[in-house]
Parts: C-alpha cells; sequence; structure tokens
C-alpha cells in the first residue's frame, strides 16, 4: 500500500528494538538497505499488508526500550509492517501502557481501585506524591499514575513497574518505600518470583498442582499427571472430545457463562482454517483467579490449548496476556519454549503427527480487551473495539476465520474433565453450575486469595473461607462479579454462588471476583471508582457507552455531592440507554454495579 | 437471495435475506433515524439511534447493520427503542454542536430529546483546525460516527490519514501525532468532508459563507455534470449560488464514483470562476 | 474491473493519475484480486501491487515479449481460444522465441523470476484485467507498445469477457468523447472511415456538402508540415501545444512561424499568446450542454451549472457563427439537437438519447438502438462459437529501446508523468491552491543525489540533447539510481518539455514523452 510516512528517523536503539522482534528487513521497501535488485522488483501487496497482527509486539519493544513511542519509532514500526501510521497513532493511543509523549522511562502504575482502595491505596498514593511528585509529572528518571486494577487483589494495594531498559515487574503489598525501590533498585529476576503471597485453597483438581509442583519445569508437570489428559484426547478422537465437553455441562468462566460444548462444536463445524484463543486478559476488578492459574500452572493452559486445538480442527493458537501481568507472561513463555522442544506443540505434538503451536501475545493497558472480537482487533494490529455481533467469533473471528475463544478457567476444567470424564464432572456442583470454580476473594477479608469449591457453596460460606471480616469490623456489602457484576448485602449471604443461585437475586457470577466490604469501607467513593473506571475503560466506540459513562459519573457524583434532585432518574434513564443500546458487554453492564449500590441506599442514602 | 419473511411492528413482511433491517425498513415505508449510516460505507453502527427490538434478543439490535432472518420480531418504535433514541440525540447534544447537523431539530423533536438536561456535563469542545486552504476540521461538531475514517480508509481512497486517536470520551478523529493535515498523508480528496453527517468536516468556502452569513441554501442549485479532468468519468453535483461555485459533491449511487472525488474532481473547479 | 482475479497495471500511475478508477481496482484488491505493477518507478500505484517489475524505460516490449514466451514454453496458453478466434499465433511464437526470462533480465533489469511469476500468474488467472496509460503510449513506439500487451491478451483469453479484459485508461475527460466524436484525422464520427466511399457519402448527404475523401494529418505530422512550409494556418480548440508538445522550443518556433492562428479557449493560454485571434470559450463542463465519453466507453451528461464570464460563447455558437460568416447557415443547433444528429449517423451511438443518457446515468456504446442496454465490455464476441467477425490476430513486434540513448554525456534516463493533484500542462489545476502541490522539481534516487553531491532543494542545471532548464532538486527513493522524474505541470516554472524527445510513433502519432537522456550539474560550486 502506498504509504506517506512522517520524517522523523528512528534512533539506533529503537530500530534495534524493533529489529529484534520483526527480524531483520529483507527489503530495501520495508526498512532495509537498498539493494540493486529493489531498484527492479519488490513483494508488496497482501503478503506485506499480513504482517500488520505484529503491530503491538513491535510497539511493546520501543515501549520497553525507550519509554515511549516517538515519530521516528512509529514511522520505523509503519514502514517494517506497510502500516499507515495514522492508523498505528491510532493503536498506540489506545493502550494506556504505550506514551506517545516522553515520560519517565520507570513508571509505577498505582492501583486504587475497589481491593486496593481498601487496603490503603488512598495513602499510598499520596506518600509517592510527596516524594515523587503528582502524578505522571515526574520529569526525571521516575514517575507513578493512577491504575484500573491489576489483578492483584489478593496482594493489595498492588503497583505494576513499567521499567524501560529492563523488565516489567509487580508487587503486592506496596509500601511507598517498596515502590521507590523498585523504581529506582534493581528489578528482581523472575526466577526469584516466589509463591509465598500465593492465598489459595484447593478444593478441586483446579489448584491441585498449584503451589505443589514447580510451574517452571515441565518434568514436574509431567510426573504429576501432565499431559495425559492430551493423549487420552488423542486416543478419543476430536468429536468425542467435544461430546465430553458438551457432557460436562461445562459453562465459560469469562463472565458471559456460555455452554462450552456448544461453542466448540460450532468452531468444529465451521469451515478451516479455524483458531484456538486463550483469553487471559483478566482485568475486571477484583479478578485475579486466570494469573494465579499462569503463573502457577502454566503447563496445564497449554495442554489444555492444544486439546482445544485439536478437538476444534485448529493449528494455531493464540494466547492474549493482560500486559500488566510480567511474571505470567515469562513462566508462559518459558513453558511454550520448553513445550515445542519436548515436542508437546510444534508440527507433531506427542509424537502422534497432529499440529498445533501457541503464540503468546500480550496486552497493553485495557480492559475491553478482554471482550473476544475486541481482542481480536488487538492481536491483529488494530484498535482494541469490539466487532459487532453476528458475525460471531465461531464464525468469523481472529483473521476473519472461525475462532474457539475461552477464559483462561474454563480451558483449565477441560483437563479432569478429560481425565475423569465429563459424567464425573458434571456430578460435582449443582446442576446448572457444574465442577469447582475458582473465587477470587479479596477487599476487606482476613485471607484474600482464590478459593477452589465445588459449585453450590454460599456467599457466607466463601467469606468464612477467607477468614470472615477482620474482628470487630462488620460486614457492609459484597461486590460479586466484579466492576461488571452487582453490590449485595449481609442478608444475601446464604445465597448460592452459583449462575442460578446468583441469577435469582438478579446478581452475576461473572468472572468469580468476590470483593468485600466492612463497616469502613466508604461506599460512595467505592462506587464512583466503578464509575469512573468503566469511564475510563470504554472503547469509545458507541454513543451510548461513550456519553453514557461520562453522564453516569456525573450524575452519581451529583447523587453523592448533590445536588442530588432527580439524579436518580437520570442514572435509570443512563442505564437503561447503555444497557440497550451499546455495542458491547462493557456497555451494556457499565451500570449494572451503580444502579444496585443505588437499589441498596449504599451511595446517596436510601431512595 | 432466499425470501424470507418477517413480522416488522406486528405486520408480516417478505423481504430478502441479503438485506438489513433498515433495508427492508425503508422498502416498507418506514422512517428509521441514522446518523453515522451511509449507503456508500461499510455500516460503522456506532451511534446506535438505528435500534430496533427483536424477540428473544436481549440488548436493542442497530437496524443499519444487522441482516433480516426469517421469522424475526422486529418493533420500530417500541418504548424501549424510543428511549435509547431519546437519550443518544441527548448525550449527542450535550456533548457536541449539532448545529449543523441536518433534520436533527426534527429528530430531538420526535422523541422528545432534551439535551439540557445534561447542562453542565463534559462536552467535547475544541476550537476549529483550520491548517490547509481547502478545508475546515471543527471537531467540536464531531459525533465520532467514523465515517470519514472509513471514507479515507478502506471503503474508498484507501490513504489511512485519519485515524480515531485515543479512547472513550478522550476519543477524536486526528492524524498520526495530530500533525497538521499537509504534513500527513491527506491527499485532499474531500471524501472525508463528503460524508460528514455533522458539518465537522466542512469546505472552507462553505465555512467562511457561513461565519459571514452569506450561506444560503436556498439560493442555491445543484447541477450534476462530468468532471473536466481525467478520463474517468467522475459525475459531479456542483452547488452553485450567485453563479459561482460552493463546493463539488458526488452522488452516492452512481456506479464511478460511489459519491467519491479525487481532489481535482472536489476542488479543480476554481479555474472557472477566478476574477 | 471489482470482481476479477487479477490486475496486471503496466505503466500506469492510476492511483494519481486516475484516483477513482484505481478506487475500483482497490475494491477488487480488498476483495482478493492479486495485482501486478509494471512501472520503471515504484508508484503509489505500485505499491499496492503483489509484485511490482520495475523495468528499464522503453523496455516493454522485451518484457511483454518475455512474458509471452514463458506462457508458451510452460505450455500455459489457451490454445482452444487461440485456435478458434485468433490468427498468427504461429508467427508470434516464432516472434518471441529469442526472449527468454534470462534475456529479458538483460534487456528489462527485471528479475528473471519475476517476469516468471507474471506470466505464471497472468495465465493461470481465471480472470484478468490488463491495464495502461501513458506509460505504454507515450513512447516512440507506442502502438508496439499496445499490440505486445494485446498479444498476451490473445495468448490467455483474457479478453472479452467479464471481468477478463484490456483496459486502456484514458488521460482526459473526453479524449475518448473526441474521437467518438471523429477529431481523429482518419476518422468521421462513430469511427467510420474517411476514405470508406460508403461511410463518407451518408455523411455527405447528411450535410449536404462534400467531404475531403483523403485522411488528414495528425498533430505531430501537422508539425511537420509545419516546419516544411506546407502547413500555413491552424486553428486550435482548447488544446495548448506550445506548452504540452514535446520540444517545446522547437514547437514555438514552428508555431511563430505560421501565416495565422486562432485559438479557442477558455483560458489565455501561452499558445493563445501567440495567436492572432482568440476566440474565447465557455467552459463546456459546466457552462454549456453536452456529452463526454469516459475511458469506459460510457457517454454521459455534462449540463451547465454557470453562467460563462464575459465574452465566452458556447463552443456550438462559436463554430455555428464562424459557419455563418463563411456562408453556411446552421441555424445554431442546441446540445441535443446536434447529439441527435450524431445519432441518426453514428451507429454506436443511435440508441443514447438524451432522456437515457440522464435517467441511467450514461450509457456505453455500442448501444444502437433505445433498447440496447450498451456493451459493459468490447471484443465478448471472441467467446462466440464460431466467433463473429475476423479473428484478432496476433501482432508480432520488436523490442526497441528508446531512440534518446543514454551516454557518458547524458547518463541518465529522465522519464514523465503527472502528480495526483496537478493536470497535464497546468492550466486548470492551478486556478486551486492546493496544500500537497509543490512545485516542479527534478527527481532522482538518493543514490544518485549523492553521487552527485547535490542536497534536496539545491537548483541544479538539468540537459538533453536539445535543451537544458534549471530545477530543484528532490530526494524520491521510488526511483533506482540512473532513472529521474519530472512532471509537465509546471510550463511556466520549468519547461520539462524542453528536455523531452518529440519523436513520434509513426503510428499513432504520439510522441516520446517517457524517455529522455539527460545529465545533472550543479550551479553554483
Ligand atoms: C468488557 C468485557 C471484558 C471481558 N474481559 C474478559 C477477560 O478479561 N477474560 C475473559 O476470559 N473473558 C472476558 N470477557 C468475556 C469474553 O468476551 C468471552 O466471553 C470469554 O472470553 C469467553 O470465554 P468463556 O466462554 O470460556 O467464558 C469480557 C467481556 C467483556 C464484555
Ligand atoms: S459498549 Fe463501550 S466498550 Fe463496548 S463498543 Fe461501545 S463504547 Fe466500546
Ligand atoms: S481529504 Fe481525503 S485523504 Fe485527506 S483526510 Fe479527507 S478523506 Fe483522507
Ligand atoms: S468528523 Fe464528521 S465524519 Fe468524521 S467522525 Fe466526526 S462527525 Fe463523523
Ligand atoms: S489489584 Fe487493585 S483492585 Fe485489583
Ligand atoms: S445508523 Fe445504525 S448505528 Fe448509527
Amino acid at each position: 500500500m502506498d504509504l506517506r510516512l512522517m520524517t522523523a528517523e528512528p534512533t539506533a536503539a529503537e530500530r534495534d528494538a524493533v529489529d529484534k522482534v520483526l527480524g531483520e528487513p529483507d527489503s530495501g521497501w520495508v526498512g532495509g538497505l537498498r539493494r540493486a535488485v529493489d531498484g527492479h522488483a519488490a513483494v508488496g501487496g497482501r503478503s506485506i499488508r499480513e504482517r500488520r497482527h505484529q503491530l503491538l509486539p513491535a510497539l511493546h519493544a520501543v515501549q520497553s526500550s525507550a519509554g515511549w513511542i516517538s515519530q521516528g519509532a512509529l514511522n520505523y514500526i509503519c514502514r517494517r509492517l506497510t502500516v499507515p501510521p495514522a492508523e498505528a497513532y491510532g493503536v498506540v493511543t489506545f493502550y494506556a501502557m504505550l506514551s506517545t509523549t516522553p515520560r519517565p522511562p520507570r513508571v509505577a502504575h498505582v492501583c486504587d481501585d475497589v481491593s486496593c482502595a481498601v487496603a490503603g491505596a488512598g495513602g499510598l498514593k499520596a506518600a509517592l506524591e510527596r516524594k515523587l511528585g503528582p502524578a505522571g509529572l515526574g520529569t526525571g528518571e521516575v514517575t507513578w499514575i493512577r491504575s484500573p486494577c491489576l489483578g492483584m487483589c489478593d496482594q493489595a494495594p498492588a503497583v505494576f513497574l513499567q521499567l524501560a531498559g529492563g523488565h516489567d515487574w509487580a508487587i503486592g503489598s506496596a509500601e511507598p518505600d517498596s515502590v521507590v525501590s523498585g523504581l529506582v533498585g534493581q528489578t528482581p529476576a523472575f526466577e526469584t518470583g516466589d509463591s509465598s503471597d500465593l492465598h489459595v485453597s484447593s478444593g478441586g483438581p483446579l489448584l491441585a498442582r498449584v503451589g505443589k509442583e514447580s510451574p517452571s519445569d515441565l518434568g514436574d508437570y509431567r510426573a504429576a499427571g501432565g499431559y495425559s489428559a492430551l493423549a487420552r484426547a488423542f486416543d478419543m478422537g476430536p468429536q468425542a472430545v467435544i461430546d465430553e465437553i458438551t457432557l460436562s455441562g461445562l459453562t465459560g468462566r469469562g463472565g458471559a457463562a456460555f455452554p462450552t460444548g456448544r461453542k466448540w462444536q460450532a468452531v468444529a463445524d465451521a469451515a478451516g482454517p479455524r483458531y484456538v484463543v486463550a483469553n487471559g486478559d483478566e482485568s475486571e476488578p477484583g479478578t485475579f483467579k486466570d494469573r494465579v492459574l499462569m503463573e502457577e500452572d502454566p503447563f496445564a493452559v497449554i495442554e489444555a490449548m492444544a486439546i482445544a486445538g485439536w478437538a476444534v480442527g485448529a493449528e494455531k493458537g493464540y494466547l492474549y496476556i493482560r500486559g500488566e501481568y510480567p511474571l505470567a507472561t515469562q513462566r508462559l513463555g518459558d513453558a511454550i519454549e520448553q513445550a515445542r522442544v519436548y515436542g508437546l506443540l510444534g508440527g507433531n505434538v506427542l509424537g502422534r503427527g497432529v499440529a498445533f503451536d501457541i503464540e503468546l501475545r500480550r496486552g497493553a493497558g485495557a480492559y475491553i480487551c478482554g471482550e473476544e472480537t475486541a481482542l481480536f482487533n488487538s492481536i491483529e494490529g488494530y484498535r482494541g473495539e469490539p466487532r459487532s455481533k453476528p458475525p460471531y467469533p465461531t464464525e468469523r473471528g481472529l483473521f476473519g476465520q472461525p475462532t474457539l475463544v475461552n477464559n483462561i478457567e474454563t480451558l483449565a476444567n477441560v483437563l479432569p474433565i478429560i481425565n475423569g470424564g465429563g459424567q464425573a464432572f458434571a456430578a460435582t456442583g449443582t446442576p446448572g453450575s457444574t465442577g469447582t470454580k475458582l473465587f477470587c476473594l479479596s477487599g476487606s477479608v482476613n485471607r484474600p486469595g482464590v478459593y477452589e469449591v465445588a459449585f453450590g457453596a454460599t456467599l457466607g460460606q466463601l467469606l468464612d473461607m477467607a477468614g470472615g471480616v477482620r474482628p470487630g469490623r462488620r460486614l457492609q456489602a459484597i461486590l460479586v462479579g466484579g466492576a461488571a457484576g452487582s453490590f449485595v448485602e449481609p442478608d444475601s449471604l446464604d445465597v448460592p454462588a452459583t449462575f442460578e443461585g446468583l441469577g435469582a437475586i438478579g446478581a452475576s457470577l461473572g468472572s468469580g471476583a468476590v470483593v468485600v466490604f466492612d463497616d469502613t469501607v466508604e461506599m460512595p467513593s467505592i462506587v464512583g471508582r466503578i464509575a469512573e473506571f468503566f469511564r475510563d475503560e470504554s472503547c469509545g466506540q458507541c454513543v451510548p457507552c461513550r456519553v453514557g459513562t461520562v453522564r453516569q459519573e456525573e450524575a452519581l457524583h451529583r447523587l453523592i455531592e448533590g445536588p442530588p434532585d432527580g439524579q436518580v432518574g437520570l442514572l435509570n434513564e443512563i442505564a437503561a440507554v447503555m444497557r440497550d443500546g451499546s455495542i458491547c458487554g462493557l456497555g451494556q453492564t457499565a451500570a449494572t454495579a451503580v444502579q444496585s449500590a443505588v437499589a441498596l441506599g449504599l451511595v446517596g442514602g436510601a431512595t | 437471495m432466499s425470501g424470507v419473511v418477517i413480522t416488522v411492528d406486528g405486520r408480516p413482511v417478505e423481504t430478502s435475506a441479503d438485506l438489513t433491517i433498515l433495508e427492508t425498513c425503508r422498502e416498507e415505508g418506514l422512517d428509521i433515524p441514522t446518523l453515522c449510516f451511509l449507503e456508500n460505507l461499510t455500516p460503522a453502527n456506532t451511534c446506535r439511534i438505528c435500534v430496533v427490538e427483536i424477540g428473544g434478543s436481549r440488548a436493542l439490535v442497530p437496524a443499519c447493520s444487522r441482516r433480516v432472518e426469517s421469522g424475526m420480531q422486529i418493533k420500530t418504535e417500541s418504548e424501549r427503542v424510543r428511549h435509547t433514541r431519546m437519550m443518544v440525540l441527548e448525550l449527542l447534544g450535550s456533548s457536541v454542536d449539532l448545529s449543523l447537523t441536518p433534520l436533527v431539530d426534527q429528530l430531538m423533536d420526535r422523541y422528545g430529546a432534551a439535551p439540557d438536561r445534561f447542562d453542565g456535563g463534559a462536552t467535547v469542545e475544541e476550537a476549529p483546525t483550520i491548517d490547509n486552504q481547502l478545508f475546515v476540521r471543527d471537531y467540536a461538531k464531531c459525533i465520532l460516527c467514523y465515517k470519514c475514517v472509513q471514507a479515507c480508509g478502506v471503503d474508498a481512497q484507501n490513504t489511512f490519514a485519519i485515524s480515531v486517536v485515543g479512547r472513550g470520551f478522550e476519543a477524536r478523529i486526528a492524524t498520526e501525532y495530530q500533525l497538521a493535515l499537509p504534513d500527513s498523508a491527506c491527499v485532499f480528496c474531500g471524501n472525508c468532508f463528503g460524508v460528514c453527517p455533522t458539518g465537522a468536516l466542512i469546505p472552507t468556502t462553505e465555512y467562511e459563507m457561513r461565519a459571514a452569513g452569506t450561506w444560503d441554501e436556498d439560493a442555491q442549485t445543484v447541477t450534476r455534470t462530468i468532471c473536466p479532468y481525467c478520463g474517468v468519468g467522475c459525475n459531479l453535483d456542483l452547488v452553485v449560488q450567485d453563479n459561482r461555485i460552493l463546493k463539488a459533491l458526488s452522488p452516492l449511487d452512481h456506479d464511478v464514483t460511489s459519491g467519491h472525488l479525487c481532489i481535482k474532481g472536489r476542488f479543480g473547479w476554481q479555474h472557472v470562476q477566478s476574477e | 474491473m471489482e470482481d476479477t482475479d487479477l490486475i496486471v497495471l503496466w505503466g500506469s500511475n492510476a492511483r494519481e493519475a486516475h484516483p477513482i478508477f484505481f478506487h475500483h481496482i482497490l475494491k477488487a484488491i480488498h476483495s482478493g484480486a492479486r495485482m501486478y505493477a509494471i512501472d520503471p518507478r515504484r508508484t503509489t500505484s505500485t505499491q499496492w501491487a503483489d509484485m511490482w517489475l520495475g523495468l528499464d524505460v522503453g523496455s516493454d516490449i522485451a518484457l511483454a515479449n518475455a512474458v509471452g514466451r514463458e506462457i508458451i514454453a510452460a505450455g500455459l496458453q489457451n490454445q482452444t481460444f487461440i485456435d478458434r478466434a485468433t490468427v498468427g499465433f504461429e508467427a508470434y511464437r516464432q516472434s518471441v522465441e529469442q526472449w527468454t526470462l534470462d534475456r529479458a533480465e538483460a534487456v528489462t533489469g527485471v528479475p528473471a523470476e519475476a517476469i516468471r511469476a507474471l506470466a505464471h500468474e497472468y495465465a493461470k488467472a481465471g480472470r484478468a484485467q490488463l491495464c495502461w496509460t501513458l506509460g505504454i503510449t507515450e513512447h516512440h513506439n507506442a502502438t508496439d507498445n499496445v499490440l505486445a500487451l494485446i498479444n498476451l491478451a490473445l495468448l490467455t483469453g483474457h479478453v472479452g469477457r467479464y471481468g477478463s479484459g484490456l483496459v486502456p485508461i484514458r488521460g482526459q475527460n473526453n479524449v475518448q468523447g473526441g474521437g467518438d466524436m471523429g477529431a481523429l484525422p482518419n476518422k468521421l464520427p462513430g469511427f467510420q472511415d474517411v476514405e470508406n466511399d460508403k461511410a463518407r457519402e451518408r455523411f455527405e448527404a447528411a450535410w449536404a456538402a462534400t467531404l475531403n475523401p483523403v485522411k488528414g494529418w495528425h498533430l505531430s505530422q501537422m508539425f511537420e508540415a509545419m516546419a516544411r512550409g506546407e502547413l500555413r494556418a491552424l486553428y486550435v480548440i482548447g488544446e495548448n501545444p506550445a506548452q504540452s508538445e514535446a520540444d517545446t522550443n522547437h514547437t514555438v518556433e514552428l508555431l511563430r512561424g505560421l501565416d495565422f492562428m486562432v485559438v479557442q479557449d477558455i483560458y489565455l493560454t501561452k499558445t493563445a499568446e501567440l495567436a492572432n485571434v482568440v476566440l474565447p470559450a465557455a467552459a463546456g463542463w459546466v457552462e454549456s450542454e453536452g456529452t463526454v465519453t469516459s475511458s469506459e466507453r460510457r457517454v454521459q451528461r455534462v449540463r451547465k451549472a454557470l453562467d460563462p464570464p464575459g465574452q465566452a460563447r458556447d463552443d456550438i455558437d462559436i463554430l455555428s457563427d464562424l459557419a455563418r460568416r463563411m456562408g453556411h447557415h446552421w441555424a445554431t443547433p442546441t446540445a441535443e439537437q446536434a447529439w441527435d444528429e450524431l445519432r441518426s449517423l453514428s451507429p454506436i451511438h443511435a440508441g443514447m438519447s438524451y432522456p437515457r443518457l440522464e435517467e441511467l446515468g450514461g450509457l456505453q456504446w455500442p448501444c444502437r438502438d433505445e433498447d440496447d442496454p450498451g456493451e459493459l465490455f468490447l471484443h465478448g464476441r471472441l467467446w462466440h462459437d464460431p466467433p463473429g467477425g475476423p479473428p484478432a490476430p496476433f501482432t508480432p513486434v520488436e523490442d526497441s529501446p528508446p531512440l534518446d540513448v543514454l551516454s557518458e554525456e547524458y547518463p541518465i534516463r529522465l522519464t514523465t508523468g503527472r502528480r495526483l493533484d496537478s493536470f497535464n500542462t497546468g492550466v486548470q489545476s492551478g486556478g486551486y491552491e492546493s496544500p500537497i502541490r509543490r512545485g516542479e522539481t527534478i527527481d532522482l534516487s538518493p543514490e544518485d543525489g549523492a553521487a552527485l553531491a547535490v542536497a534536496e532543494g539545491e537548483r541544479v542545471l538539468v540537459s538533453s540533447r536539445r535543451g537544458a532548464v534549471r530545477a530543484p532538486v528532490r530526494f524520491d527513493p521510488s526511483l533506482r539510481p540512473g532513472l529521474a522524474f519530472m512532471t509537465l505541470h509546471f510550463p511556466d516554472e520549468v519547461e520539462t518539455n524542453r528536455l523531452t524527445n518529440d519523436a513520434w510513433d509513426p503510428k499513432s502519432g504520439t510522441a516520446e514523452f517517457k524517455a529522455t537522456a539527460i545529465r545533472i550539474d550543479r550551479l553554483d560550486t
């Protein structure tokens, strides 16, 4: 395509960073030296334009080497990948982790979302402001900015360190000093990332290996029974695998609660080539179970993806992981490498002549990219805007091909289903919610963490497992299902935390987030933070969500600060248009939590 | 394409499976409002004013892009539909300057929209960008319908000089690093303002005449002729007032141009009125 | 176009010269078509191609013949079509026999592998469109260039079918229409031959006048006749030869030498400045009624949107008045009356009434009566069995390099073309302010710039065997070393045509704008 690039040139370091991910340019026309033959022939067109899916990896490379994306660097990437600069710029500006203006190379993203707010994020921010200056304004080597939930609510307050020139790092139970030393000091090597902060309780197969087997050793994994499911699946044949999944009654754990077997069948029935996408974007505030699976049991995720590929007839899988998960990214990358070496991925998996490989893709700071079609756009090198459905991913997904998208936890369930049979799986839990579920307990509880329980446990039982609220405190409210979920009050503790149980009270299980607030928490600011979250994370495509989330936040603010007259009515009207008129689930659920909070009188007094 | 039967507002309607709900309803004489839809572009379905209610579907669906399916039960003016349309108008009207959006007042009346309910809320206000002699970008009027991006991009011009930039309420139409248009990839084909529904993109002549109060649509004629430049035979619709050409458009339904032109057809008429 | 599988864009920078035509190419590309582009420069058009073949200027026939040979050598020709609908295949086969890929690589500079890929894809494509413009025709052997391409279409059967054909793209809005109306030295309206007695007689009867039975001179012949002193008076309507012809020094001299020249134009062009009488005309496309014919033979209506300024008058008025002064009473017909007369005399336009043109947004000829929907593509008859009419002939053509040869003294090849926002000599397009117009430059490859030690923006002396101009340098990576580029858009700034070669193609009369040998010298040191 005919590009008109900017005039800026990349620095040598920027060029190297790009070349490291893209390889050396293959002709003078795409950024290499001009050779004589380039004057007489050139390959262009589709085969060059198809390189666009490398855009985000290339941007990541520059961001993490230079600390921002300069015009010269973007220009070079555009030339390498034949992407128009305006479009590339549109992509860069979509992501919170990428900067188009120079900024200090070492940035602390300080979470002040629901769980961290409960754990003292406010004090942490104030301390950082004193030490480092106002958010985003550091002029030297370091600065800090606010962040939505970082998926480490079990270790609140959490901070993600984006360290150009080194590798990114996340710190839990952050203190002002640990943040500053993390910014200026030596970044710990990945190998030292231990699991001592891990609070997990395994009431089933999903967490059985977590904290026991090394996440970095394929030998350990195999010794603990790993790859028996894949071998079995190969023996069973694709359709039998799908039938077993269907029989198990497994429903998606990503939030939409879609029957997994039906999805697999639809993809298998569509004409190929097909893709498998594992959704590890986990950005729903209060949710961190997929991180634990990816960090602590990466081989299981890979094995499950291979089974999915076999069942639906896909040879290529993408694992999309949120950008703020450095340790999980590192371990998954490492696990994929090992699996390739041992023939568990590649052209001849397990020596059975089956091809399946996985590409790991990092997000760059956008909640919306967890929405399946936004995720496709993100992988393809476009802005992470959701597509209009239909067509559904099972018909036209990644690169326009039939695609199976599953949440990480959903995939993790595939292994016990294949090993133990769908029937046995269905016998666990309740008839409407089969199997076990990972619940993410955080906020005002004694032992925040991931708890695996057979479906059927009530909210109160979950709360008890996490040690209840601290002594002397009283339970005020629970946010179930994350920011897209709803608040419930102590009178709902007897409600089973199942799809049907929560559905019956107008709530939803969502991602399995259970954020607990005791009586010391100022609920209006929590609810306000949720409204702010949706305003910040709206992709901006559709009017109901783009403007509605702003108007919702404004009306909520008036409701809290006054004058409150008429604001509840306005909020209801805004909620209706967002729910009815938005393109995707973000806008459709952006009012749910706020609505429930207003209805329960958590903000604006009783109405 | 195969014929299908659907129900529209309680009436059975026979239509064809390759049509959208909007196309079917228009054939039935129903007036479904649109803002971001244009016949010569891929539906972006971002404005959501065209939504209708479909039996069995939780959310409303955009009529402009959704194809009909056999047995669909469609309500085009249900309470939910009317509420959504009213709110879309209010959300836009309270954040964007719609003064040059044609027919928007009638729509506001029809759906009882009162954007002033949100007075004091955030707006997209910003000063007009005047960085070239041919057209003005006044993004305070932009409803982010994506049409210009599509016309500049894959639907017609394939120049990709502009893109949606930023996210959420901060999203804007811009060039890379907000460069001035002459420094960008822009080739000044004007296809962006040819599709802009709000006057956010507007030829300089029109912009200046409106500012001076001399723009008078009643005194204007539109004459269709053929572009005097290359041999492709592009149809031009010349808007003329007082024996002066004010702007050149192109018919959307002509298969040579599909409404799009190049810089010569769009602006190359000044030679006949050099004075 | 949009439904084809393969587009071969040969010598055409349609992206800039015919942008809306290129929109249709892009639609085809987006719906899966592949494209090969053949052009010395890697133009914006060629950047959309799956493969660009950057041949040396003037080596088109060598390339085309090699493609033909490769198709035959690989057994990929459409023998059924050849046998049924063409003649001369054997002679053609022999004529291209020596054009091996290696020889073609040596002559054209294009890697053999790329030529082979083009040959195979073109031959194997289900549907393929072969398009060209001035890059093919502005050569001393223009007609041969076109014939070489036609041979390829005949060889593969990519002609006369939906989605498959030959697409010459015209340079100006009504070049085709001029031809339709008989503005060719050997044709009457509707492409009827002047030297055909029967055709002529019909016109003579309708016009009650005797017509000269001998075909006239084409433009290049006219200038030669001026040089010989045989042509002494000239009536120029809407042309600007003083700037548009190759070797302008010489052209202006010849025009000055005329006894009498009338120029009828909407501007006071450089040519008009040399005229004895200037007749100000209304702008045909916006100040009067009429029709034009586009490249795809589509006749469309132009309409009057403006009153012409001052004393300017409609061409029909001027001509009728002139006729009256010469003693003929034409009664100043309306545009529609003149058109209806044409319809009565030109069978291919007979079905195109004004109301139909209006209603259908134009019609493509041939359109023989009022029920005829017009022809989407020509030559469909070749697919009938037996093919209606005579078989299509292969015409062997020989490679003939540019006449203006490169030498030590003139080592750089200059080629000319258009830029997007400008048009020909700039008389129309100069009227608006284009933010992207940057004036004339001599575009050089960055390598040549470095070798000559010139900086961007520096004014240099560009000389050919015929003349010299000064122009600022611009580096253009779409050029390879040894190749330079200029436009003809800014004759008032830089008279590029002082450099170009007026050697013309004896068959079509087009001058060799595209291949000039030049040297570049620094002005100041
Ligand atoms: C705004 C939004 C964010 C989402 N984020 C995630 C996410 O982070 N992880 C995830 O698995 N699914 C997420 N989803 C749901 C996905 O779109 C999709 O339904 C899911 O990945 C399907 O997997 P499952 O069937 O295994 O649940 C999100 C949906 C929306 C609307
Ligand atoms: S609902 Fe919100 S996030 Fe989803 S497409 Fe619309 S603007 Fe984007
Ligand atoms: S004028 Fe043409 S190239 Fe420029 S922004 Fe508009 S559509 Fe794009
Ligand atoms: S500038 Fe106009 S066309 Fe472009 S998005 Fe805004 S309103 Fe739509
Ligand atoms: S990590 Fe801070 S709220 Fe989840
Ligand atoms: S017109 Fe259908 S969404 Fe805008």
